[in-house]
């Protein structure tokens, strides 16, 4: 690298150093580009989330929420929404917003000010049982997560330091399995389901996906990198198999059980079409599918549906800011991108 | 030497004592993946309604989706989502990539944000998009009017863009065939690029982070140009990424359901129905009233039939060309 840096240094071209200056300004300013194209949506979706819905129809949309205010009494504020403006006269329509008449005030006594409705969120809350979808989910993330750690550990075990007929073969199998796209065996899957009695169950929504094959092939490879001779001489001081991989194995692998846990919990919260086709009542309807019903009921406001799209998405938005860096890592190995 | 026989065997295990570990994840990776697969075959030549099996009706699925126009048609529209996603998504992470990678400060900042829609779900992802694509109420059509321009339906519209386009500049005629994709399906396939883009992007940087800098200084000593040594060092010692990129988009992006769903459809799967891809012809000829499961099934084997072929074709193509 130091040598590159010399060259860039005697570079005798004139000017160069200002077509540098200028390169770097133009990156910046693409890669910011980038910033405000990725951040305008979600930052559309609180500002949406925090106004009344009266502010929503107004066009030009306001960037802050902004409510209008008109003095009833001394000192006292009544919040008003607006119902026409009449520029000759220099007057304004106000219907209060709690109760009242709907009457014409003097522009000058109208003030605006800026209105944050953290309401909307309580409301939406309200509009759809979104409790019940929210402990729905995190149960069901729990279950998976215990789950897929106690199978995939076993497995991969037995995969990377057992020798047993059909080894290889097996696990070539198990992993073909990860080439088959979800829509292929979700019809399937629906009428096993079915047979078993399980739709519209936890079950439904745990079982099938306690196994998880590309964290077995994860952890079978890591367990591959520990030495033979750790084995060797743990089994020979009389450690059992058993707690060769609870003690020695399993605290060693822990970076690749970290990425486990992140991309399934990641995987199970956002997963959509398995709980849509498996779920049909509220009793066990996951946050996802609440979500898509809540926003597809007719009359559904938007303020209320970006206040119930942004509860839903916090709790994996504010893992990530605390822990981007792991989550990224995890989710690009995982190759999970739906 | 008894203690090295036993370690013997210690490590070939009989395979009942394998099983045992194998057994829970075996258990579900046969009954929920294996035995779906394997009976989705075997589906696709019954009746299947309600989730029952009713009668064996052979290659007749078959034959009804070969005849069904809709089905072409949701082919198709796949087809031009696939076509436009994956080269614009792996053009633009290539690019915010490769400038990433030239020692940015704060790199970590510009990666995070990137990669947060990643992190979020499709539901409220499309949820959202949803309403700045709205029609009167906007954030897009605001900003559009803003910059002078007329306002769009977005995905309610279900002309074809090249239509649009030539009645725009003031053509009466334009062929049908040629319509090309709706407007409605554009605006979904800019979601999927606005999601997707920051995991490309994290892959890619990666990618990049691998090359040695040898070859960036040798490259430079011997005076080559910024852009001879991205067509020479750069892309040909990331072709193995690339090909990576590629492949799991396209996978991806022949899957394509929820955003559709939510965005455009139901009832009928886009304005006029013409965001109607393959996935959502498959969920509504098998879940919706009076689905048929069967027929879904023979659904979902096609699609898995060119995911798979497209998949071996691709290695075989890029193989080639990819330096290993």
């Amino acid at each position: 690298m130091e040598a590159a840096a010399t060259i860039r240094g005697n570079d005798p071209h004139t000017g160069y150093r200002a077509r540098r200056i200028l390169g770097r300004g133009g990156v910046y300013a693409a890669l910011w580009i980038g910033v405000i194209l990725m951040t305008v949506p979600f930052l559309w979706m609180l500002t949406t989330s925090l106004k009344s819905p009266i502010e929503i129809l107004e066009f030009p949309p306001t960037w802050v929420p902004t409510g209008h205010f008109v003095e009833a009494a001394p000192g006292v504020w009544d919040e008003v929404y607006i119902v026409s403006r009449d520029a000759a006269a220099g007057t304004v329509t106000v219907r209060p917003i709690v109760g009242g008449l709907q009457r014409a005030v003097d522009e000058s006594l109208v003030r605006d000010r800026i209105r944050l409705r953290f309401e909307n969120y309580a409301e939406a809350w309200r509009q759809a049982p979104f409790a019940r979808y929210y402990v729905n989910t995190i149960f069901v993330t729990i279950c998976v997560v215990a789950g897929v750690l106690v199978t995939s550990s076993l497995a991969a075990y037995a995969f990377a330091r057992m020798k047993f007929w059909g080894r290889d073969n097996i696990f070539v199998l198990f992993l073909s399995m990860m080439m088959v796209p979800q829509p292929v065996y979700i019809v399937p899957s629906y009428i096993i389901l079915v047979k078993l009695g399980w739709i519209d169950t936890y079950q439904a929504l745990i079982v099938p996906w306690l196994a998880h094959v590309f964290s077995i092939f994860l952890l079978r490879q890591h367990f591959k990198t520990i030495p033979n001779d750790l084995y060797d001489a743990a089994i020979i001081d009389g450690c059992s198999r058993f707690a060769f991989l609870w003690r020695v194995m399993l605290p060693l692998s822990k970076a690749i059980l970290v990425a486990v846990v992140i991309f399934t919990i990641v995987g199970t919260w956002n997963s959509f079409l398995w709980p849509l086709v498996m779920t049909n009542t509220p009793e066990v309807r996951p946050l996802q599918v609440g979500l898509a019903r809540f926003s597809q009921e007719q009359g559904t406001s938007h303020e209320l549906m970006m206040a119930a799209a942004t509860f839903s998405i916090a709790p994996l938005i504010a893992a990530y800011f605390f822990a981007q860096k792991h989550i990224i890592q995890s989710l690009a190995t995982s190759g999970m991108k739906t | 030497m008894s203690w090295l026989s036993t370690l013997r065997r210690r490590r070939f295990v009989d395979p009942l004592t394998a099983a045992l570990y194998l057994v829970p994840a075996g258990v579900v990776i046969v009954i929920f993946r294996m035995l779906p697969i394997a009976s989705a075959f075997f589906l696709s030549f019954f009746d299947v309604k309600m989730g029952r099996i009713r009668g064996f009706v052979g290659l007749a699925h078959y034959a009804k989706l070969g005849a069904d126009p809709t089905f072409w048609n949701s082919l198709g529209t796949t087809a031009y989502y696939v076509a436009g996603v994956v080269p614009v998504s792996l053009f633009l992470a290539l690019l915010a990539a490769v400038v990433l990678n030239r020692k940015i400060r704060a790199l970590g900042f510009y990666r995070t944000v990137y990669f947060l829609p990643v992190v979020t779900s499709l539901v409220a992802v499309s949820m959202v998009w949803k309403w700045i694509f709205h029609p009167r109420l906007g954030l897009l059509n605001y900003l559009l009017e803003r910059l002078g321009g007329g306002s769009l339906l977005w995905l309610d519209e279900p002309h074809g863009i090249f239509e649009m386009a030539a009645t725009a500049v003031g053509w009466q005629w334009w062929p049908d065939g040629l319509a090309g994709p709706s407007l409605a399906l554009i605006a979904v396939m800019i979601v999927a690029i606005w999601r997707g883009i920051g995991y490309n992007i994290v892959i890619f940087l990666a990618g990049l982070q691998n090359i040695p800098d040898q070859y960036y200084e040798a490259a430079k000593i011997d005076g080559a140009s910024t852009m001879q040594i991205f067509r020479r060092v750069t892309w040909p010692l990331l072709s193995p990424t690339t090909f990576y990129v590629l492949l799991s988009t396209t996978i991806v992006s022949f899957q394509v359901f929820t955003q559709i769903y939510l965005m455009t459809g139901p009832p009928v799967g886009g304005p006029m129905g013409t965001t109607k891809v393959i996935v959502y012809y498959l969920f509504e000829r098998g879940f919706d009233a009076g689905g048929n499961m069967g027929f879904a099934s023979a659904v979902a084997l096609v699609l898995f039939a060119i995911i798979l072929s497209l998949t071996l074709f691709q290695r075989r193509i890029v193989e080639r060309r990819v330096y290993y």
